[in-house]
């Protein structure tokens, strides 16, 4: 089993006349991802890749039976696409796209969560399960089958990680990048759970950042409910701090969201933080 | 800094930047740098402009004006207050306001004000503004609550001191549910728990109301109201505002186009490169692609002893003409040692190595480069930089190592 993403995975690419979706949907598909569809306004009839393209997604899901969508429209007009997907009853949606504005985030990953549609992202790599498929952009040679589950927050680092476990002999379920923005669609506690569930997952990996408190909310989770050994790297303890004008941030942190809180508190859930990222497979065995 | 070490010029960030990094308005630097600040990275809106905002959506301020020279004051809407107009908090303890009864006064309050340096910013306006008549002090906030995906509302009682050191008990914490938006309960609530008078219960309602529509439409991703005074008159009106504009949301703000902060030769190409620009105090350049492998290379930098002067992050991409770009504005910065830390998606290595060496062969630099790159075809870019004298590395381990050896040599 996998997390997110199955055999039975038909996706439906959003944005696919770009060059980032013309790209990345060819790439999905070499992963062995079943790439059913495409939409782009306008272009229905063309064909990308040899992947039929549709004006909406409604006409998608209706002639492909696509079940997941990977957004990589611009942000000005990602809120739209997110939405078109759940109107046409996509179960699973990949945000890719950056820069989308954070109300526009906020509104659509409330609609996700109320219609019990998982979204992952925005600006996330994706998900990729080796020997399954991949929805997003994560580069597929770093991948290895095996029974980590790898669960972060950057797009890159992610790379790195998943790379020295691979080169170290140590293959993964599924990984997850569910993005660096302030709103996700996904986050920690989400992806947890899952691996949790998941039989063919054995291990976790964590990968965090400094700032926000979601790393902190994973700590109290595995603390409380995952049983499966956790290793955790969080990106820039030595980076330098900011200074902030407002202090709405700091009530909610209240002295939270630094490297060190996050540390702790993963360490006091039982989990071993890697001290750079090149750590992460010596821990793992 | 790496200019001291050097002995030679460096390009600074502008005050701006280099005294608040997380109100970086360069799309890529903002994406690094939201993670560096739990307040997110938006265009922080000097007082008056906020002001002006609140005043857009019916919330009462007190009537003022904006100057940037003391003869400027020709009359007074009545006693005022002189404000430094400063995005950092603090400005009452540095003496950047000052009350002031005639024209006279107002004009000897603006001189001392104006070129005002307060923690690092040098006060450039001031606002004047008619002087409330304090009965109380209220505190009233929005801002996006990562963990519940959505908006906060705070309120307290306690307002006109730092939100920060009043007990948690005294700050009402409401969360706003997406999908239910803002309803009349909501105002009842947070007049509720203000306990306050009946007049200025209503008053207070409806200032919630106007707050949350101005958070919204306007694409703020902070509002905060403090104080939220309660005059001897009974009525309430906004003594300060802080508003933060979501820098991802400017194109559907053409209003704030052109207002932009003065930038640095450096900086500007770097804002124009879309690449992340920022001064630390370490000898060591950085160029790395992305937010989280920046800082874990921050990270192995300093497991070995060694420390970024500056990095550059040129966002999740490989492309090969950002790296060369990158490092024709690294040269310019002027590292001990250069580390260059890659990791390909898109790109073949070979290309991302062609594009180093042209900048290297359009402008040669005196300082070691660590070159690390990772992904297709990377033993042949490997190959062509370590052919070009750079110091290859295969992993993040080793390429921090032979950086941070090489700086402290």
């Amino acid at each position: 089993m996998t997390v997110m993403i199955d055999k039975k995975t038909k996706v439906v690419v959003q944005g696919i006349t770009g060059y980032q979706g013309t790209y990345h949907s060819k790439a999905m598909r070499d992963f062995g991802t079943k790439v059913v569809a495409g939409v782009t306004p306008g272009k229905a009839g063309e064909k990308v890749n040899d992947i039929p393209v549709f004006d909406t997604v409604a006409d998608a899901v209706a002639e492909t039976g696509a079940n997941t969508s990977c957004v990589f429209v611009p942000a000005p007009m990602t809120k739209d696409a997110v939405m078109e997907a759940l109107d046409a009853g996509i179960a699973t949606i990949v945000v890719v796209t950056e820069h989308v504005p954070v109300h526009d985030a906020i509104h659509f990953v409330a609609v996700a969560r109320s219609k019990g549609v998982a979204l992952v992202g925005p600006n996330c790599p994706g998900l990729a399960a080796p020997g399954v498929g991949k929805v997003g952009i994560l580069p597929s040679k770093i991948f290895m089958k095996g029974t980590v589950g790898v669960v972060s927050r950057s797009g890159t680092l992610t790379y790195e990680i998943v790379n020295a476990m691979t080169e170290h002999g140590i293959g993964q379920s599924t990984c997850v990048g569910i993005g660096g923005d302030r709103v996700p669609g996904t986050n920690f506690v989400d992806v947890l759970a899952r691996f949790q569930k998941d039989k063919d997952t054995k291990k976790i990996v964590l990968v965090g950042e400094i700032g926000g408190t979601a790393e902190e909310e994973a700590a109290e989770f595995i603390k409380a409910h995952v049983t499966k050994p956790v290793v955790a790297y969080i990106a820039g303890r030595t980076a330098p701090p900011g200074k902030r004008m407002g202090h709405a941030g700091a009530i909610i942190a209240r002295g939270r969201g630094t490297a060190e809180s996050k540390i702790k508190a993963l360490e006091a859930a039982g989990v071993k933080v890697a001290r750079i990222p090149t750590d992460v497979p010596e821990l793992l065995r | 800094m790496i200019g001291q070490a050097r002995d030679k010029p460096f390009y600074r960030l502008s005050k701006y930047h280099a005294e608040n990094m997380n109100s970086c308005p360069w799309k890529t630097a903002k994406y690094a740098l939201t993670r560096f600040t739990p307040e997110g990275d938006g265009m922080k809106l000097y007082e008056y402009k906020a002001k002006e905002l609140l005043r857009k959506h019916g919330i009462p301020v007190p009537d003022g004006f904006v100057v940037s020279s003391s003869d400027q004051v020709k009359e007074l809407p009545g006693p005022v207050m002189v404000k430094a107009q400063v995005l950092i908090g603090g400005r009452g303890k540095a003496g950047g306001i000052k009350p002031a009864d005639t024209v006279e006064e107002a004009r000897k309050a603006a001189s001392a004000i104006l070129g005002l340096n307060i923690r690092g910013y040098v006060t450039k306006q001031v606002l004047l503004e008619r002087r409330l008549e304090v009965a109380k002090e209220l505190y009233l906030g929005i801002t996006i609550d990562r963990s519940r995906r959505g908006l906060l509302l705070m309120a307290s009682a306690s307002g006109g001191m730092d939100i920060e050191s009043v007990p948690e008990d005294r700050i009402l914490m409401l969360p706003m549910d997406p999908l239910i938006g803002y309803q009349g309960f909501v105002g009842r609530r947070v007049s509720g728990f203000l306990k306050l008078g009946k007049e200025q219960k209503t008053q207070v309602a409806d200032i919630v109301r106007k707050l949350y529509t101005l958070m919204v439409s306007e694409d703020a991703e902070l509002v905060e109201i403090n104080p939220l005074v309660v005059t001897k008159d009974g009525k309430v009106v906004a003594g300060d505002a802080k508003v933060t504009i979501d820098s991802d949301a400017l194109f559907r703000h053409k209003e704030y186009e052109g207002l932009e902060e003065d930038l640095t030769p450096l900086e500007a190409k770097a804002k124009e490169l879309d690449i992340a620009f920022v001064q630390l105090d370490g000898n060591i350049g950085v160029i790395a692609n992305g937010a989280g492998l920046t800082m874990a290379t921050l990270d192995s930098l300093n497991m070995f002893g060694g420390k970024a002067g500056v990095f550059l992050d040129l966002g999740g991409t490989d492309d090969p003409e950002k790296v060369k770009s990158a490092m024709l504005l690294m040269e310019e910065a002027d590292p001990k040692v250069i580390l260059l830390n890659i990791f390909g998606g898109i790109t073949k290595c070979d290309t991302v190595a062609k594009g180093v060496l042209e900048a290297i062969e359009m402008k040669p630099t005196s300082a070691p480069i660590v070159a690390r790159i990772k992904g297709l075809n990377e033993e042949l870019g490997r190959d062509m930089l370590k052919e070009a004298g750079m110091i290859p590395a295969s992993g993040l381990s080793e390429a921090a190592e032979k950086a941070s050896k090489e700086s402290l040599r």
